[in-house]
């Protein structure tokens, strides 16, 4: 029954979307074409204009589509239509500055095109904007025509609407999906559950029908006698007994052996952070390299916890995660974390400044070799061009990163014994190679070959 | 029956002892001061240090082996005098390009794209905005402006002076050059 009520459900789903879909398209289309006859209008009566009467138009119509691209491509690096930035928040732009500045088209058009020039010639509000700004010239747009900023200013001119309910019905639709699982899981059990029960009760109905028959016919069915107990034979069985105690003793010493060996091993440890950065966002879905944070370890023995100006690079325009959220990590908890880092770095997003108030973050070290162990990551990125991966896992599907490898000893020899030595491209190596490689009578010339086992190459 | 008890008594501590693992704690050690520094390691927290960080700046007035002194400030004025006549150090043969694309795909192409037409991975995923290409007309990007940029950051891009050295900078110079004659061929 629940079954059927699925695949109703699903099949109505389908055909509601499908319906959304086709009127969401023709929609569009629609619009497309009124927004491209408007346009041709528009065109036609500015050109009209300009030539008649040598008039420049003060609000002129663009089209917001083809000016959210360009707005994107062009000034979303340093403008928002809502928040301060780099520059300033730019809805409603034309209106404000032609309401409060009395500055007219031919002005933004100077402005977006030349900057420089507009504050050399000494305009007051350009002067005043660009001091305002700590002395950031925006870049110079020559090549923006007047049809592209007449659609950058129609995109800006938009209303702000609120949220639609786009995100609600896809978060529906996912937790439907999941609801979906659980139910034909639960199906699948609860079904097998009423089959083990039938089987049991068979039996038991096969069972006393047998001796009801059994009674019917007079047959005796033998009772089953007083049995020794299990644990006195036990005890009277000395070679059992000598069996289990020394079967017995073996376990224990391999467990107290395997407890011994684990000791000072963290494989696995996965401590809690000050500020819950994902991996998996960052390497993993944005694919950004792992040596673009962790970057000395291209250079040298440690391979660095990025300082905070790194995070900023990026985080000074991302200020809020856009991504794939789950029910434990809310776009809510990860705005949160990014407010972490502004606080640690002393960052003002309201005025796009720093503060100058900072708050070193204690990370917690994960990966950490005994003293007596000496360890380059240099040697192993840059010289042997090692993955990250070999040694750290697949950190880019970590939410929170763990030590993945137990980092003993023979763990790197291990590594050491079957890894061949990178030569290519090495002009050193690739003599001393080929002799050594004849030496020892072997084509392919390992790390272990080069004298990677030798205890004071990291004991020392 | 007694033994029987004791039995699953140590039973049942061995599977406590191996269950409990937390791996929100690091684990025991043997000899813990064989295993710590003596000496103040990188990153590490000490009291002798100022905010206890052994991660410190370089002393103020010093420069690096392997750097040199940069005479260009962190402004509008010198950024335009840099763009006009900064030069690079690099002659023709010290010129790397296959290193300057392997630093340039780890550090600029995630927002400038591979081919430096600013389609790079966080724009097409719409987190990054606005970034031009590098035959933007407006921007007219020169040898001594891309090194001022690399060095100080501009707008909305932050500084990368401390992921690269020197000499790799002015190799992503010559590689970022080398992206601008090919997008405007």
């Amino acid at each position: 029954m629940l079954f059927l009520c699925e695949i109703f459900i699903t099949k109505y789903c389908s055909i509601c979307m499908k319906k959304s879909y086709q009127s969401l398209e023709g929609n569009s289309t629609n619009d497309m074409k009124q927004v491209t006859h408007r346009n041709l209008i528009t065109r036609l009566i500015l050109s009209g204009l300009i030539l008649l009467l040598t008039y420049s138009t003060a609000f002129a119509q663009g089209d917001p589509v083809t000016g959210k691209i360009l707005f994107n491509t062009n000034c979303a690096a340093c403008h928002n239509l809502d928040k301060k930035m780099t520059g300033p928040a730019l809805r409603g732009v034309e209106a404000r500055l032609s309401d409060d500045q009395g500055l007219d088209r031919d002005w933004i058009n100077a402005w977006i095109r030349n900057s420089s020039a507009v504050i050399k010639s000494g305009d007051a509000y350009a002067v005043k904007i660009y001091a305002e700004y700590n002395n950031a010239a925006m870049t110079a747009m020559p090549q923006l025509s007047d049809e592209d900023i007449d659609n950058i200013l129609a995109y800006t001119a938009q209303e702000k609407v609120a949220p639609s309910g786009g995100g609600e019905i896809a978060t529906t639709q996912t937790s439907g999906g999941q609801n979906k699982g659980g139910i034909s899981n639960e199906l699948i059990l609860g079904a097998l559950a009423i089959l083990f029960m039938l089987l049991a009760l068979g039996l038991i109905m096969v069972n006393k029908t047998l001796r009801r028959f059994a009674n019917a016919n007079n047959i005796d069915i033998p009772e089953e006698g007083q049995r020794k107990s299990l644990w006195k034979a036990f005890i009277k069985n000395q070679f059992l007994l000598l069996v289990i105690t020394i079967f017995f003793l073996l376990t224990s010493a391999y467990y107290v052996f395997g407890y011994l060996m684990q000791i000072g091993v963290d494989q696995g440890y996965q401590p809690v952070q000050p500020i819950h950065f994902s991996h998996k966002i960052h390497a993993g879905d944005n694919k950004i390299d792992c040596k673009f944070c962790h970057s000395s370890a291209r250079v040298s023995k440690t391979s660095g916890i990025p300082s905070l100006n790194v995070c900023m690079n990026c985080h000074k325009s991302i200020y809020e995660y856009t991504g794939e959220t789950t029910a434990e990590y809310t776009k809510e908890f990860y705005d949160a974390e990014i407010m972490k880092l502004y606080k640690a770095v002393g960052w003002s997003d309201e005025d796009q400044q720093y503060t100058g108030e900072t708050q070193p973050i204690k990370w917690v070290r994960i990966h950490n070799l005994p003293d007596f162990v000496y360890y380059n990551h240099s040697q192993h990125v840059t010289v042997a061009g090692l993955e990250c991966q070999t040694c750290h896992g697949p950190v880019e599907t970590m939410e929170e990163v763990y030590q993945y490898s137990p980092l003993t000893m023979v763990w790197c020899l291990d590594c050491h014994k079957k890894t061949n030595l990178k030569t290519k491209g090495n002009a050193y190596y690739t003599k001393i190679h080929e002799e050594l490689a004849k030496k020892y009578g072997v084509d392919k010339f390992t790390v272990k070959d080069n004298g990677g086992l030798e205890c004071g190459k990291c004991h020392y | 029956m007694k033994s029987l008890i004791k039995i699953l008594v140590v039973a049942v501590m061995i599977s406590f002892v191996f269950s409990c693992k937390n791996n929100l704690v690091p684990n025991y050690q043997y000899m813990p001061n064989m295993y710590q520094s003596v000496g103040y390691e990188a990153y590490g927290g000490y009291q002798v240090f100022p905010n206890e960080q052994s991660a410190m700046l370089p002393a103020e007035g010093t420069i690096a082996r392997g750097h040199s002194l940069f005479e260009y400030k962190n402004t509008n004025e010198d950024f335009l005098r840099a763009k006009v006549e900064l030069m690079s150090p690099l002659d023709s043969t010290q010129v790397d390009l296959t290193k300057g694309k392997e630093l340039f795909d780890i550090y600029c192409s995630i927002c400038h794209g591979k081919k430096g037409n600013g389609q790079g991975t966080l724009v097409k995923r719409e987190i990054m905005f606005g970034i031009p290409s590098y035959d933007d007309v407006g921007r007219a990007i020169t040898t001594g402006g891309i090194y001022h940029t690399i060095y100080y950051g501009k707008n909305a891009m932050g500084s990368y002076a401390n992921q690269l050295r020197e000499e790799e900078r002015w190799q992503v110079v010559a590689y970022v050059l080398k992206l601008k004659a090919d997008l405007e061929k």
